[in-house]
């Protein structure tokens, strides 16, 4: 402290990086240090960029929640090497799980590279009757430790000037001594890696793994304890509320219904008011009377109303009527509205908590509980949900998982229509798809975990305490995230209703629409005007669902367009991304199967109704297609399971 | 005995974690062979929740049956 003054410029140019375990706030620390907002989540894997940002001269980075840099997975494969080229490690843990969070800490001391310690969230340790001596704690790391509540702010003042002190703390001896067993010339920070078993940092160093991880873990392990055991006393603590409803949350008796009533909540928050009385306001309201028209008269004035250029600005597909339309009055309140509810998710800590509940669930079709997390984001945005599938512990599960959720999960806009439409259907049209949906869900995960090789791994989550979510940072969070959709999905939206718009102005469309009448008319018993939807849903799935309705159909009819148009292929971002997680050919191969199946799937349930009605008009046909559904599902599970034992 | 055969509220001492990668990953967590955990929730033929120090983590069953314990008084 008393050269204070002189400290500023102790760091000048330095690369400094916040490293931490999941959920303990190093991106408020990121915030406070560089003033930019920063996504905060509560759920191991949900920050897998890497973000950077400058304080003055020095450069500040922020690294995924980890719980060591032992190459485990690949957040803690780029933050090991982001750690390994920081000049001063800003090592943020979380007060009440010292006993977790200071085995990282230890480990990034060991690499001999400049370290500070911020105990965060010291409100709750207080509350929960733990008491932290800092001093104690200072010595037996030998590195300066700084307490905080980052979210009121508390302590933050000091958090620049403490960095400036950060210096080389205590190695453990089992460390120090083994390190003199590698050549001089390697880094010390690798060396530690080396060590410990790391395959790519050892290769990059041209030496093989050490073998010392378990001597070295379990060393590290017992310090940890004992450090804790010094510097840390504890009142003993009564089971809170919070703990009570996390283990209801986890009991299928208990955990199956309070599950049930949270996603009635979202459907009543997202699909009732969202989809229907927000988005109706803004679509049919305020685009369709305001702006529409508004865009059609400035138009008008420069081009004549049947022009070409007139047609493609503001036609049936104008890129400007269309885009805007689209893209703020139907898609951003209902991105807004599913964003919303999923940061609440994430912020409370109940996401893990539903992994757990349907770990059994998810195991039948070859995963564990953990993809839920994407499945749950399919319905936000398919897109977002894919990116996701990282997370999963083998390439196996991300297969499985991408194609479950290319073929069956549609996305919120996707929902929003579907659900109107099935609105106007009645019920049991509304049923037999959703049996129709749930069926091809079950039968495609169990297939698929068959067919597939390997074995998927098994569950191992961290539940994080249960927290009433901070309304700023929920409202925040989801307000920069469907910005950033809405700014990635606008370009191609345009794209989209240009390439339409001159296809309908030079006549390919029809063309189009013709050559398709085999698939279209005859397979899939539709008009031939169905193929306009069903190139616009290459664009955008929502795209293509709106479009399909655009123009008159029977009930059998919508209920055979809505299946096929479910299952048909993602959009292009979707697509996108696709091919960059899996690669071009294993891409394609999904691509091309999931159109395949949508048409196949369709087409049968159309064959199958033309088929009950003018065979057996006694019963109803939707009735026989539901037994259909069900006995092939009875059927396909029953050889799946045989052919297993 | 294996750690799916646990009760809720049972204290556990780890005797063996045979995967290697699963042991250095539990360690990080608090959980090594010879440590004491509490069994916090058993979910039928689900995942079990063990407890140590302040936090809790859900091992899949397939794992829990290949991490042996012995109960603790």
């Amino acid at each position: 402290m008393e050269n204070n003054n002189s400290q500023r410029e102790c760091i000048t140019g330095k690369n400094i990086v916040l490293v931490g375990n999941p959920n303990v706030g190093k991106s408020v620390f990121f915030n406070y240090l560089t003033g930019r907002y920063v996504d905060v989540a509560n759920f191991p894997g949900t920050t897998t960029n890497v973000i950077c940002g400058r304080c003055g001269d020095d450069a500040i980075t922020d690294t995924p929640g980890i719980y060591g840099i032992s190459s485990f997975n690949e957040e803690e494969k780029i933050t090991r090497d982001i750690v390994l080229h920081g000049d001063i490690l800003v090592n943020i843990v979380d007060a009440v799980h010292l006993e977790r969070d200071l085995f990282l800490t230890q480990q990034l001391i060991d690499t001999g590279l400049p370290v500070v310690v911020v105990l965060n969230m010291m409100d709750e340790a207080q509350r929960q009757g733990i008491k932290i001596d800092l001093k104690v704690l200072r010595e037996l790391l030998g590195v300066p430790v700084l307490s905080t509540v980052a979210v009121d702010g508390r302590g933050m003042d000091k958090l620049k000037e403490t960095i400036c002190q950060a210096k080389v703390g205590r190695v453990l001896p089992l460390v120090a001594e083994k390190l003199t067993e590698l050549p001089a010339h390697i880094r010390r920070s690798e060396k530690l890696l080396i060590l410990e078993g790391d395959q790519l940092v050892a290769a990059r160093n041209g030496l093989p793994p050490g073998a010392y991880r378990e001597q070295i873990y379990g060393a590290r392990r017992r310090w940890i304890n004992d450090v804790v055991a010094m510097a840390v006393k504890e009142s003993s603590r009564q089971e809170t509320w919070t703990a009570v409803l996390g283990r209801w949350m986890i009991q299928p008796i208990t955990g199956i219904p309070l599950l049930a009533l949270t996603l009635w909540g979202l459907y009543q928050l997202v699909g009732v008011f969202v989809a229907q009385t927000v988005v109706g306001f803004t679509e049919e309201i305020l685009m369709g009377e305001y702006f529409e028209p508004t865009a059609r008269a400035i138009v008008g004035q420069l081009f004549a109303p049947d022009s070409t250029i007139s047609q493609i600005l503001v036609g049936h597909f104008g890129v400007i009527t269309m885009t805007v339309t689209y893209l703020l009055g139907l898609l951003f309140p209902l991105v807004l509205g599913f964003n919303l509810v999923l940061a609440v998710l994430e912020d409370t800590g109940y996401l893990p908590r539903i992994a757990t509940l349907l770990d059994r669930l998810l195991m039948s079709f070859g995963l564990n509980g953990q993809a839920v997390i994407p499945l749950v984001l399919g319905f936000g945005c398919v897109t977002m949900a894919l990116m996701s599938t990282r997370l999963l512990g083998t390439d196996r599960e991300r297969r499985i998982a991408t194609i479950i959720l290319a073929l069956t999960v549609p996305c919120s806009a996707q929902l929003a229509i579907i659900a109107t439409m099935l609105a106007g259907l009645g019920p049991e049209f509304a049923l037999v798809y959703v049996l129709i949906i749930i069926s091809v869900f079950v039968m495609g995960g169990t297939l698929l975990n068959r067919l597939i090789p390997g074995q998927s791994s098994s569950l191992w989550i961290d539940l994080p305490p249960l927290r009433l979510p901070r309304l700023a940072n929920v409202l925040k969070k989801s307000w920069n995230k469907s910005f950033e959709f809405i700014r990635e999905a606008a370009p191609l939206f345009a794209l989209g209703a240009l390439c339409l718009g001159l296809l309908e102005v030079s006549g390919s469309l029809e063309k189009i629409e013709n050559t398709l009448v085999p698939l279209t008319v005859h397979w899939l018993g539709l008009p031939k005007e169905a193929a306009s939807g069903f190139i616009m849903g290459v664009i955008r799935r929502e795209f293509g669902t709106a479009g399909l309705f655009s123009f008159p159909m029977s009930d059998v009819q919508k209920l055979v367009a809505l299946t096929t148009i479910t299952l048909f292929v993602p959009c292009i971002a979707s697509a996108m991304v696709i091919y960059k997680e899996r690669g071009w050919q294993e891409g394609t191969a999904i691509w091309l199967g999931v159109i395949g199946i949508a048409f196949v799937i369709g087409g049968l349930i159309n064959q199958l109704l033309g088929f009950f009605s003018s065979n057996l008009s006694a019963t109803s046909p939707i009735i026989m297609l539901a037994g259909v559904i069900l006995l092939t599902m009875v059927g396909v599970l029953g050889i799946t399971v045989r052919s297993e034992r | 005995m294996t750690l799916d055969k646990c009760k809720r509220g049972q204290r556990l001492q780890i005797t063996s974690i045979p995967d290697e990668v699963v042991r250095a990953q539990a360690i990080r967590f608090g959980i090594a062979e010879g440590s004491v955990v509490t069994c916090e929730e058993v979910v039928p033929a689900g995942p079990v929740v063990l407890s140590m120090f302040k936090q809790q983590i859900a091992i899949g069953r397939q794992l829990a049956k290949s991490i042996t314990v012995l109960p603790v008084n």
